[in-house]
C-alpha cells in the first residue's frame, strides 16, 4: 500500500504512540487535581505547551490546546470578530480558497452583519499582499489567510501579509494546519497574531490541535465550563493526545530539513512524470508549494473513478471532484484558481509521506498514467475532445 | 463498510459492453461534463429487439457501474421490456447505491430512453 493522502491525515509516529499509551495507562490523573498524581499530569501538559510554543517561536502561555484545527480556526475568527464588534469594526478579509472551517465561520459572521471580503487567489494559487493591503479599511478587524492550501499546497506570502496587517494594526490569523511540521513557521518573524494547527497532520493523534494567540489578544470561549486553558477552553484536558502531539511535532521538526529534501525531490519527479500525460495541468505554483503536495487536473476523466482504480492498485489519494466532495460542485479551491467545472472534476491530489521511496514514486507515475489512459478510452468527453467536436481546455 | 456494494465494484472494475457500437441505429447521450457525468448508449435494434448494446461513460464509479448494469439488463430484450426499465430496477440490480449516487441510475435510465427516442425519430 502506498499511502499518498497525508494531507487528509498521517500515520502516527511510534514515539507519539508510546507517549500516548503511557499517559493513558499510567499517568491518567486530572491536571486540575491538587494531589501529586494530578499535578504530574499538569506537568506533562505544561511541558507539551512549552515544546509546541518553541517550535513556532511563541511563548507557552500563548498556546491553547483545542480539539483540532477546525476548533482553533473557529475560536480565532470568532474572537477577532468579537473584538472588532466592540470597536464597531465589522469587516473581515480572507480568501476564496480557505478551508471550510474558516469559510463557514465567516458565513456565520456575515449573517450577523459582518462584511466579508474574499480575495482572489489567482491562477497560481497565491494571494497578492498588495491586494490584502488595498482591501484593508478603517472597519477591518481581521485578516485571515491560510499558510498553505490543503488541496493545491501553495504557500502564501505570510510574512508580507503579516507585515501589512501589523503596520495597519489589524489582527492577522493564519490557518497553518497543512504547514506546521512541514515548513518552518515563526510567529514573531512573520507577524502572526493567531495561528491554528492540527496534530494528525504531522503524525500526532486525531482530535487534538492548538491555537496560538499572541499575548494580549482576548479570546472568546467556544466551550464554557471549568477554568482549564486559562479559562478560555473548558473541559478536562486531553493529556495523552496533547503529549503525543508535542512529541510528534518535536520529532518531525527535528527532521524537517532532511524530510523536505527527500519529499521535494520525489514530488518534482512525480510532477515531471505526470506532466507528460497529454492535456493535464499542475494546479498551483510549481515551486511555492508544500514539499509533499501534487495536484493535477486531467481532461476528459472524473476524479472518483480515478481514485477507485488507484486504490485497486494500492495507492490512496484524493480528488476535488463533485463526487468526492459530496456536493454537486467540484472543489471550491480548484474553482477559485479558475479551473472550470468540466476540468475540476478530473482532479487528483497526491500528498506524499516522508517514507515514500523512489520506486513508489515511479509506481505512482506509471499507475496514474495507466488509469487516466484507461478512463479516457471510454469517456465520451475525451472522444469529443479528441475528434475536435469540443475544444480542449488544457 | 465500503462505499459501494460488491456488485457495483464488480461492474465498475469489469464493465460489461464497454465501448462503441459502430453499427448502432439508436444512440442516446445524457448528462453534462459540468456536472461530472455523461453517459452515451449505443443500441443496435432489430425486429423490435435490442440485438446489441455498448456504452461510454465519463463519470464516477457508480456512473460506470450503472451504465454497465443497464446495458446487461436490456441486451437481447424486446423494446416493450426495454422501455419499461427504471432507475429503481438498475439500483436494485446493483444491490443498492448510496443516496447521493441514485442520480447515476437515473442517468442510465435516461440514456436508454434517449436512445429509444433517437431510434423512433429516425424510423
Amino acid at each position: 500500500m502506498i499511502y499518498a493522502d497525508n494531507a487528509a491525515t498521517t500515520k502516527m509516529s511510534d514515539a507519539a504512540i508510546d507517549v500516548m499509551l503511557t499517559h493513558i495507562k499510567e499517568n491518567y490523573g486530572n491536571p486540575s487535581s491538587l494531589y501529586e498524581f494530578g499535578q504530574k499530569a499538569k506537568e506533562v501538559l505544561e511541558e507539551a505547551r512549552t515544546d509546541v510554543a518553541r517550535v513556532i517561536n511563541a511563548q507557552p502561555e500563548e498556546i491553547l490546546f483545542t480539539s483540532g484545527g477546525s476548533e482553533a480556526d473557529n475560536q480565532a475568527i470568532l474572537s477577532a470578530a468579537e473584538l472588532g464588534r466592540k470597536q464597531g469594526k465589522l469587516h473581515i478579509i480572507s480568501t476564496a480558497f480557505e478551508h471550510h472551517a474558516v469559510l463557514h465561520t465567516l458565513e456565520k459572521l456575515k449573517k450577523q452583519g459582518f462584511e466579508i471580503t474574499l480575495l482572489d487567489v489567482h491562477e497560481d494559487g497565491l494571494i497578492r499582499p498588495s491586494e490584502v493591503e488595498a482591501a484593508i479599511n478603517d472597519n477591518t478587524c481581521l485578516v485571515t489567510v491560510m499558510y498553505a492550501n490543503n488541496e493545491i499546497g501553495t504557500i502564501q506570502p505570510i510574512k508580507e501579509i503579516g507585515e501589512i496587517c501589523h503596520r495597519k494594526k489589524v489582527l492577522f490569523h493564519t490557518d497553518a494546519v497543512q504547514a506546521i511540521g512541514h515548513v518552518p513557521v515563526d510567529v514573531v518573524a512573520e507577524n502572526i497574531d493567531m495561528l491554528s494547527a492540527s496534530s494528525h497532520k504531522f503524525h500526532g493523534p486525531k482530535g487534538v490541535g492548538f491555537l496560538y494567540a499572541r499575548k494580549g489578544i482576548a479570546l472568546t470561549n467556544l466551550i464554557e465550563g471549568g477554568a482549564q486553558e486559562r479559562g478560555k477552553r473548558a473541559g478536562t484536558e486531553n493529556v495523552p493526545g496533547i503529549a503525543a502531539m508535542a512529541t510528534a511535532l518535536k520529532e518531525i521538526c527535528s527532521k524537517m530539513e532532511k524530510n523536505t529534501a527527500h519529499v521535494k525531490a520525489l514530488r518534482d519527479r512525480i510532477i515531471k512524470g505526470l506532466e507528460e500525460i497529454p492535456h493535464s495541468i499542475l494546479n498551483g505554483d510549481a515551486q511555492k508549494r508544500l514539499p509533499s503536495n501534487i495536484n493535477f487536473c486531467f481532461e476528459g476523466i472524473e476524479g472518483e473513478s480515478l481514485l477507485l482504480l488507484l486504490d485497486d492498485k494500492g495507492i490512496q489519494a484524493s480528488s476535488g471532484s463533485a463526487c468526492t466532495s459530496g456536493s454537486l460542485d467540484p472543489s471550491h479551491v480548484l474553482l477559485a484558481i479558475g479551473r472550470v467545472h468540466d476540468v475540476a472534476h478530473g482532479s487528483l491530489r497526491l500528498s506524499l509521506g516522508e517514507d515514500l521511496s523512489e520506486t513508489d514514486a515511479d509506481y505512482i507515475i506509471k499507475s496514474v498514467r495507466e488509469v487516466v489512459e484507461y478512463l479516457r478510452s471510454f469517456s465520451p468527453v475525451w472522444r469529443d475532445l479528441s475528434s475536435g467536436k469540443i475544444k480542449h481546455l488544457l | 463498510m465500503a462505499l459501494y456494494s460488491e456488485k457495483v465494484m464488480d461492474h465498475f472494475r469489469n464493465p460489461r459492453n464497454l465501448g462503441v457500437l459502430e453499427d448502432a441505429n439508436a444512440i442516446g447521450e445524457v448528462g453534462n461534463a459540468k456536472c461530472g457525468d455523461i453517459m452515451k448508449m449505443y443500441l443496435k435494434i432489430e425486429d423490435d429487439m435490442v440485438k446489441d448494446v455498448k456504452f461510454e461513460t465519463f463519470g464516477c464509479g457508480s456512473a460506470i457501474a450503472s451504465s454497465s448494469m443497464a446495458t446487461e439488463m436490456i441486451k437481447g430484450k424486446p423494446l416493450s421490456e426495454v422501455e419499461k426499465l427504471t432507475n429503481k430496477a438498475v439500483t436494485e440490480a446493483l444491490d443498492g447505491l448510496p443516496t447521493h449516487k441514485i442520480h447515476c441510475s437515473v442517468l442510465a435510465e435516461q440514456a436508454i430512453k434517449s436512445a429509444l427516442e433517437d431510434y423512433r425519430s429516425k424510423k
